[in-house]
This record gives structure tokens, C-alpha cells and sequence, in this order.
């Protein structure tokens, strides 16, 4: 895995970045919102974020340089999907199908879950990988995050999980369904031990993965412009034979419903987790020397 | 028999317009039912049906999605496919059930939950994704049932139960087969062959360790005869909500829990290794 998320600073080779954003020689890339072209490094500098405000989509990879560097440790990484019920149709060979994204990503499956910290403090974490079928949850999806829950329950840190996907995996069928009971069914454990989930919804984040471990987490997160919803905009508009507005369905949107706490601008993410993370943490740990004397009092007067 | 039926065929008679429908389960499965009304946050969805009701002579919440008969009644009853509302109305009951230890029934009978600009502004996902995280700590027992089609998590909403039967001429799947073919393939024609290949029968769903049980329907289906098809789930019900009963609340969260966590197939083997790919330094701060 270190390998294979090597940084190297000043120097990037985008063999499979979006083919459609790229100008040639890598340098520069297009604004898929605004046109603009930016150079690359220079984006890079501003997170992938255009002046304009547009998130361009990060890898999983990117991702985790939200955490400390070399903090991460992955976990299961040799956990991996099976073609339960051995998915062929005439467009469709879901064994084929794995085998060439798991060539082309160098993963198993769509999420990386294991430890790392962040500003020092521990965190399970789990990001998804909109490369690997849409972000979308299978059976090892659902495995990899209901024992990250645990493990953070056992280990009594907080979960984070990072999530792009469209939704529970057609080809595991029932199965992925299923998925959303069993991640829940672990964050009943994580609640039980008072350990904090923190949900960070990124573009898109939509179906049954919104649909379960994703909504009820105790902070929701969205980053901006990103697109978020239970039925795909196409379905509602085949349904309702209308155009939906723009704003349909943005993290702006969710934020004036009430489905999310924040919508967070990707340079404070960092600083928002760790902030949330410290106010969470358990009384002890947050007690600065003055406030623990106060605390002893009621213990010297009996 | 079952076998000379294909999963399309199967997916017609879950459908049928005159297969009973979850009313009618209640009834024939127990006394005095009074329904309740409304989620107290914005409305009633006719979609869910909710109340409690007398079974063997212990008292239980029953909660069903609710299809009609005719267009008319399937118009109101957006065709069984409930509104965050729905949810939340029968989120309302499985509280109330806890709180009064009444056993939890439920009959699953929806192509799923509604799709509409209207449901997304109210929460849909959440809505779905608390019943099912409160089902999962709940303490009482639950005992699901699908008698017709269990579509994607507007199904498992009212789905996450201690034991999961399955009429035998049903479908429950991780979506509608038109949804898995407009999906997967842009053309929702296309759903007769992803039923087949979805694996979505009760048959399916007790292989892939889904389902606990299969009730038996009347040959050709319950349409033909729902009287038979309503005796022989009323008695099945009535089993697994005996047995349910009579074991500890502890005992019985462990093997929910168990029963959740052991659904899926994985295997063990590394990934393929890949030429490393560079990755641009980003600054979060
Ligand atoms: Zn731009």
C-alpha cells in the first residue's frame, strides 16, 4: 500500500485521471464547472478546488493525506469479493468485471478501511473508491466497514468514513442489500461505546449506501457542489416528466433540509475534524490542568 | 409447480393485483387491530399501514407497506411505496413496541421507497436509514414477512428481523428488476433478465441465507386462493412470534447481530499487484 501511495511531490503522471479533464502534457486541466483552465500543480496547491468553488473528485489515495503522513495502516486488504451468484447476462460478466478493476486499481474492492491518525489522535477510517464500480457496496464493502466499526468500538476511537458511491451493488444482489443492515448493525456497537462517527459525503453519495451507514452518522459532513440523494435525478425526472432544478440534490440543498450538519469547503476539513474529534474525546483527555484542580474539590471536602 | 416457473413469472404473481395485501395479513393473523395515523413531524402515508393488534392473545405492533387493489386505492396508496412519512410513522411503532415490550410484525410488500423530488427534500435516505439502525438494536423480537415484492431498502426499512419468511411465489431483491436493468444496462425492458439473473426468488433468498423460511402458497399463487395463503402465513407467524417470545432480549440482539454480520460472501486472496501510480502531494493543513 505505501508504495502504491507514494507522493511525489512537483512530479505527477496521470495515467488514468479522467481522460475528458486532461489538456495534453498533464500540465493543465479543464474545469468541468467553470472551463477554466488551471495549471496542475497549481491546482493541486488549492486541493483540487477551482476558483470557481468546483471539488474536482480525489482518489482514494489523495484521500488519505487527510490523515498524518504515514499514519495509515490499512486493514483487510486481502479480503475479497466473490460472484455469489455467478452474474452473467449478455452485457455483463461480473467475475470479468472484478478482475479488470482490480487490475486497474491494485484493490479488492471499493473501500479501504484501517487506522491512521490525525493530528495525532486515532481514527478508523474508511474511504471509498468511486474507480471500483461507482464506490459501490458489496459484500466486502459491508465486511471491511462493519469491522472497522468494531474495531473502533473495541479500540474506543472514532470512525471516520469518507464516501462516494452509487449505491449498494446491483451484482451481489440481496446480498448488498443486506449490507446495509450489517453496517448499521455494527454502529450499534460504535454507539454503545460512545465513540463518535463522523460522515463525510462527497460527490456523488447517493442509493442505499445514503440509505444506511452514511445518514446516521453523528456528523454529517458535505463537501460543496456535491451531489447526494436517495433516487438518481434521472429516475425522479423519468417519474415526475420534468426538469429538476440545478440545485436539486447538492450538499446546499441537503444543508437547507436539514440533512446535514455542515457543508465544508475541502482547505477546512482537516480543522473541522479535529476540532469535532477533541470536543468528543472523553472527559479525562479534554481536562486542561486548572479545570482537573476544580474537579478534585468535592473529593477534599469529604 | 415452483420449478416450471421462471423468477419473471414469479415476479407477475408477487405483483398480482389480487394477492392479499398486508390489511388482509393482519387480519387473518390478529384480533382487535386499531391503526395508527401520521408521523407526528409531517403527515400520514397510506403507504404504511401501522397499529397494534392482539396475535395468540399477546398484543403486537404491526407495520406493512400497503399496496390497493385497484387503481384507484393503488393511487392513494402510491402503490405501496411509502414516503419518508411511511418510515417515520412506522419508526413511531417500533419505539412504541419497545417501550411496551410488544412483539414486531411486519409484511413487506413494495417495488420500493417512493422516488420523488418531494420524499428526497424530506430525507428519504435518512428516513430509511434510521428504522434500519433502530431495528437493529430494538428489543423486542421482530418477525418479517414478505408477501409480495421486497424492492431495494424501501423494503429492508421495515426488513431488518429476527426471522425473515418469505411467501413462496415472492421476490426480494436489492432493487426492482426494472430498476437493476435501467441501471446496469440503460434499458429497464431488459427486467425479465435481470430477475433471472438476480437470484431474487424465496427459494434464492434461502440459499444465499437471506430468508429463514418459506410459507406455502396455493398453487399458481395466493391470488387463487388467499384464503389458504392467509391461514398459512397467519400460522406462521404465529410460530416464529411464539418462539421469538420465549428467548432472553440479550440472547436473542446476540443472534441478530450474528444472523447481519454472517450475510455475504467474501473470500481471501491479495490484490493483483499494480504499477505504482503517482500521487500529487495535497496540503490539508
Ligand atoms: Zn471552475
Amino acid at each position: 500500500m505505501k508504495e502504491l501511495f507514494r507522493r511525489t511531490p512537483g512530479r505527477f503522471t496521470s495515467a488514468r485521471r479522467d481522460a475528458d479533464q486532461q489538456i495534453p502534457e498533464n500540465l493543465w486541466t479543464k474545469c468541468p464547472a467553470c472551463g477554466e483552465i488551471t495549471y496542475v500543480r497549481q491546482l493541486n496547491d488549492q486541493l483540487k478546488v477551482c476558483k470557481c468553488g468546483h471539488h474536482m473528485r480525489l482518489s482514494v489515495a489523495e484521500w488519505l493525506q487527510l490523515f498524518d503522513r504515514e499514519s495509515f495502516v490499512e486493514e483487510d486488504r486481502d479480503l475479497a469479493p466473490v460472484d455469489a451468484l455467478q452474474f452473467v447476462s449478455a452485457k455483463d460478466n461480473y467475475a470479468q468485471k472484478l478482475r479488470e478493476t482490480q487490475a486497474a486499481t491494485g484493490m479488492n474492492d471499493a473501500l479501504l478501511t484501517g487506522r491512521a491518525t490525525l493530528d495525532g489522535a486515532a481514527v478508523q477510517l474508511a474511504i471509498s473508491n468511486w474507480e471500483f464500480i461507482g464506490g459501490s457496496m458489496g459484500s466486502v464493502f459491508g465486511e471491511r466497514l462493519a469491522r472497522a466499526t468494531e474495531r473502533a468500538a473495541e479500540r474506543g476511537v472514532p470512525l471516520i468514513t469518507i464516501t462516494a458511491t452509487g449505491g449498494a451493488r446491483q451484482h451481489e444482489g440481496v446480498l448488498s442489500l443486506m449490507q446495509m443492515a450489517k453496517t448499521n448493525m455494527a454502529l450499534t456497537r460504535l454507539s454503545a461505546a460512545r465513540q463518535l462517527h463522523i460522515a463525510l459525503l462527497v460527490d456523488p453519495c447517493y442509493a442505499g449506501v445514503l440509505a444506511s451507514y452514511a445518514s446516521v452518522a453523528d456528523v454529517i459532513i458535505a463537501e460543496p457542489g456535491a451531489r447526494i440523494g436517495f433516487a438518481g435525478r434521472r429516475v425522479i425526472e423519468q417519474t415526475i416528466r420534468q426538469k429538476l432544478p440545478a440545485s436539486f440534490q447538492t450538499a446546499e440543498f441537503l444543508l437547507e433540509h436539514g440533512m446535514v450538519d455542515m457543508v465544508t469547503p475541502r482547505g477546512e476539513l482537516r480543522a473541522t475534524i479535529r476540532r469535532l474529534i477533541g470536543l468528543h474525546a472523553p472527559a479525562a483527555a479534554q481536562l486542561s490542568p486548572s479545570d482537573a484542580g476544580v474537579l478534585r474539590e468535592p473529593l477534599r471536602l469529604s | 409447480m415452483s420449478t416450471e416457473l421462471t423468477a419473471w413469472d414469479k415476479v407477475q404473481i408477487a405483483r398480482h393485483g389480487r394477492r392479499p395485501h398486508t390489511l388482509d395479513y393482519i387480519r387473518a393473523c390478529c384480533e382487535e387491530f386499531v391503526e395508527f395515523h401520521g408521523d407526528r413531524r409531517f403527515g400520514d402515508d397510506p403507504a404504511m399501514v401501522a397499529g397494534v393488534a392482539r396475535l395468540d392473545g399477546r398484543t403486537v405492533a404491526v407495520i406493512g407497506h400497503q399496496k390497493g387493489s385497484d387503481t384507484r386505492e393503488n393511487l392513494r396508496r402510491n402503490f405501496g411505496m411509502p414516503r419518508p412519512e411511511g418510515y417515520r410513522k412506522a419508526l413511531r411503532l417500533f419505539r412504541h413496541a419497545e417501550r411496551f415490550g410488544f412483539p414486531v410484525v411486519c409484511f413487506i410488500d413494495t417495488p420500493g421507497a417512493d422516488p420523488s423530488m418531494q420524499s428526497e427534500e424530506r430525507g428519504q435516505a435518512e428516513a430509511i436509514a434510521e428504522n434500519i439502525l433502530v431495528m437493529a438494536g430494538l428489543r423486542v423480537p421482530i418477525v418479517a414477512t414478505v408477501i409480495g415484492e421486497g424492492g431495494s431498502g424501501g423494503a429492508l426499512a421495515i426488513g431488518v428481523a429476527d426471522r425473515l419468511l418469505m411467501l413462496e411465489y415472492t421476490t426480494y431483491s436489492v432493487a426492482s428488476p426494472e430498476a437493476t436493468a435501467a441501471i446496469l444496462w440503460h434499458d429497464s425492458a431488459r427486467a425479465p433478465e435481470a430477475a433471472q439473473v438476480m437470484r431474487i426468488t424465496a427459494p434464492d433468498l434461502l440459499d444465499l441465507g437471506v430468508a429463514d423460511a418459506i410459507i406455502a402458497e396455493p398453487e399458481g399463487g395466493a391470488h387463487l386462493d388467499p384464503t389458504a395463503a392467509l391461514l398459512n402465513t397467519a400460522a406462521a407467524v404465529r410460530h416464529h412470534v411464539a418462539e421469538l417470545a420465549g428467548v432472553p432480549i440479550d440472547v436473542l440482539l446476540a443472534r441478530r447481530y450474528a444472523k447481519y454480520r454472517a450475510i455475504g460472501q467474501t473470500q481471501q486472496h491479495p490484490p493483483p499487484p499494480v504499477e505504482p501510480r503517482e500521487v500529487p502531494a495535497l496540503s490539508f493543513g
